[in-house]
């Protein structure tokens, strides 16, 4: 190498040398300041809402580096567990299966958990119907349809609910995800609370009903259902497209998967107690039952793990600056706009964020 | 060695002398290296299967995925593979056979080339893309074909039906997967036609035999051997392909030989693809078990076209 390429690499190591200082000693400061990188993995549900995030949060932070590996909800997990990432995200909330909520709670001495919803997800039921422009479906007819008991559109059942909509005598085609899938385990487990006669399959992230079209991924489902007359199958909102959304049924009313709709599920249900343990561990166990005024029961409510205590004060600030950005008005607007997702509401927000304000130097 | 000696008997150039030149020496070190390196790779990968795949063969039913046991669930897996893969080598060979006798015998001089090189094209498209053009315009033009199969043919259980409205079936899989081991079982074909010695074409032709006449007693016989390796070489292909089958296929983990409905079995490498992103823990050993059987499925498919292959060689 010639000399100048040597001053060259001895100025940038000197550069280097300055910015891993600074990383060091900013345990305060605005969040302007920080500086240096986090990682996350988990749901892949989140990805498009975590791109939307880090790319906000960069532009704000300059120094900061955050990478989220969409691997799934059970690699996140485990990834978060085994002390891998900084923080993970979950379709599911932790559960003492295979001992995660007490690994998690381990990971995080001597600090405490967090836990919190970050992402809730409208599930739509879409359907290929060139005439009917509007559909309704109850809870049971929904669960019969999917359980393939009702196999043409012009079925009694559908017509009860749809009164003066002229019904084809197509044949049902019920579209499920052939990956394993949040949205799937979501969708199961709403129609196995509000139609436990029909509904008698496990809930599963795997789809349980044989027989049915299968196809890969959200993207899939909306294809499959594009191509097929008389196709019908469940797809995050945002996806739906062009295709029609069927209305389900709640309470005495029929209501359509808005953001809105979606995010009040969150306020009508109660904490799962076996589960949120900890002061800072938010886990929900959704009132699919709900019969509230203009609520959307069929959501995936998305969370995020991290811990209040880290090895290094940097990386506490970054993951604490991050959660705070990703649950605040802003940062569920980001997410809205780039995954279709519906904004946690004011209250839930004022509700979680303390767990947040936990995380600190350790 | 051996193969030194004999070359100094053919040709002085190749070898000076009793000593060997230090460029021989690191040829055959590097060569041997290569072999042994191809060896460690394929046994560090089943040791790699063994091991992971260890826990999932141990344990009871009831912690496995679907709570099945492990021959339960890989046993469906294992038909769809073999399901999907034979019937696209039923529908490549003969049509590789029918391209491969075209390019080395009837096609004019002037565009064997560009056709030869159109057919190994083929092979240079992802199978990504095979999986895409699978759903979007293949599947759909399927639908209608499949609707007749079932009307006119559905009494042979293959078409029993009824027939799916969205084309993504195992007869749609068969048939992308049928294009895309086309390109492999008709290169090893045509090479070995186009050699076939040309005193036995003429022969045949000067006895007064037709063209096909020539190319039924001289051309394909002599071509057997490449044939079966190169159906054997294009099942391998087809056994392990995964993202096409994925994306194209709805699975539905049963076990039918009905390829119309939208119900099928799903295939090893697709279910892997399908399940692994969201598994965590015995469903992850679960999976790499069943790439064990996959694996072992491929292995055996290459020993048998190896036998096959030598036998006729020999002869």
């Amino acid at each position: 190498m010639s000399p100048s390429r040597w001053l060259t690499v001895i100025v940038a190591l000197a550069v280097l040398a300055v910015g891993v200082a600074a990383c060091g000693s900013s345990s305060s400061g605005s969040s302007s300041e920080l500086s240096g990188q986090i990682a996350g993995a988990g749901s892949s549900a989140q990805q498009a809402a975590q791109e939307a995030w880090i790319a906000n949060f960069e532009n704000e932070n300059s120094g900061v580096t955050i990478s989220y590996d969409p691997v799934g909800s059970g690699g996140g997990r485990e990834q978060f567990i085994a002390g891998g990432t900084a923080y993970g995200g979950s379709d599911t909330p932790l559960s003492e299966d295979e001992g995660e909520l007490k690994g998690a709670t381990e990971r995080c001495k001597p600090g405490e958990l967090v836990e919190i919803p970050a992402y809730i997800s409208p599930i739509a039921i879409v359907y290929n119907l060139p005439e009917v422009k509007s559909l309704q479906l109850d809870p049971d007819t929904l669960a019969k349809i999917f359980n393939q008991e009702i196999t043409t559109w012009d079925d009694k059942a559908i017509a009860a609910d749809n009164p003066g909509v002229e019904l084809p005598s197509t044949r049902i085609v019920p579209v499920n995800r052939s990956d394993e899938s949040g949205t799937t385990e979501n969708f199961t487990d709403y129609l196995s609370k509000v139609a436990p006669e029909v509904w008698t399959h496990e809930v599963s992230g795997d789809w349980p009903v044989k027989g049915g079209e299968a196809a890969e991924g959200t993207s899939g489902v909306v294809e499959a259902v594009n191509a097929g007359e008389g196709a019908i199958g469940y797809a995050d909102a945002s996806q739906a497209g062009e295709l029609g959304v069927a209305k389900i049924k709640v309470g005495k009313e029929y209501v359509e998967p808005t953001a809105e709709a979606a995010a009040k599920i969150l306020e009508e249900s109660p904490e799962d107690k076996e589960l949120s343990k900890g002061k800072d561990v938010f886990a929900f166990e959704l009132d699919r039952k709900t019969e509230s005024q203009g609520t959307y029961p069929i959501v995936l409510v998305s969370s995020m793990i991290a811990c209040t205590k880290y090895g290094s004060a940097g990386e506490a600030e970054i993951v604490k600056a991050y959660l705070e950005y990703a649950i605040s008005a802003e940062g569920q607007k980001a997410a809205a706009e780039n995954a279709g997702s519906a904004p946690l509401s004011a209250s839930l927000t004022k509700k979680i964020m303390p767990a947040i304000e936990a995380i600190e130097a350790g | 060695m051996e193969s030194v000696e004999v070359a100094a008997g053919v040709s002085p150039l190749q070898a000076a002398g009793p000593r060997r030149r230090w460029g021989d020496r690191v040829f055959s070190k590097l060569a041997l290296a290569a072999g042994v390196t191809i060896l460690v790779l394929l046994a560090g990968v089943a040791l790699f299967l063994l091991i992971e795949a260890l826990p999932a063969v141990s344990a009871s039913p009831a912690e496995l995925p679907e709570g099945k046991s492990l021959v339960e669930y890989i046993a469906p897996l294992a038909f769809g593979t073999v399901l999907a893969a034979a019937l696209a080598v039923v529908l490549a060979v003969p049509l590789a056979i029918a391209v491969a006798l075209f390019i080395s015998h009837i096609a004019p001089r002037r565009i064997v080339l560009a056709l030869g090189f159109l057919v190994d094209l083929l092979a240079a498209i992802p199978s990504i893309v095979y999986g895409l053009w699978g759903i979007f315009v293949l599947g759909p033009a399927a639908v209608p074909v499949m609707r007749w199969l079932e009307e006119h043919l559905g009494f042979i259980p293959f078409f029993e039906g009824p027939a799916s409205v969205t084309g993504r079936t195992m007869f749609v899989a068969g048939l992308v997967l049928t294009v895309m081991i086309l390109p492999i079982v008709s290169a090893v074909a045509r090479e070995v036609f186009s050699q076939t010695p040309r005193k036995l074409q003429e022969g045949a032709l000067a006895l007064g035999a037709t063209r096909w006449e020539m190319i039924r007693m001289t051309v394909l016989p002599f071509g057997r051997s490449s044939i079966v390796s190169g159906a054997m070489l294009g099942l391998g292909r087809a056994l392990g392909e995964t993202m096409a089958v994925t994306i194209i296929l709805s699975v539905s983990g049963i076990v039918t030989f009905n390829l119309i409905s939208q119900a099928n079995p799903s295939t090893i490498a697709a279910n892997i693809a399908l399940d692994f992103p969201e598994s965590s823990g015995l469903a992850v050993n679960t999976l790499i078990a069943s790439g064990l059987v996959l694996f072992a499925i491929t292995l055996v498919t290459n020993l048998a076209a190896r036998a096959i292959v030598a036998r006729r060689n020999v002869q």
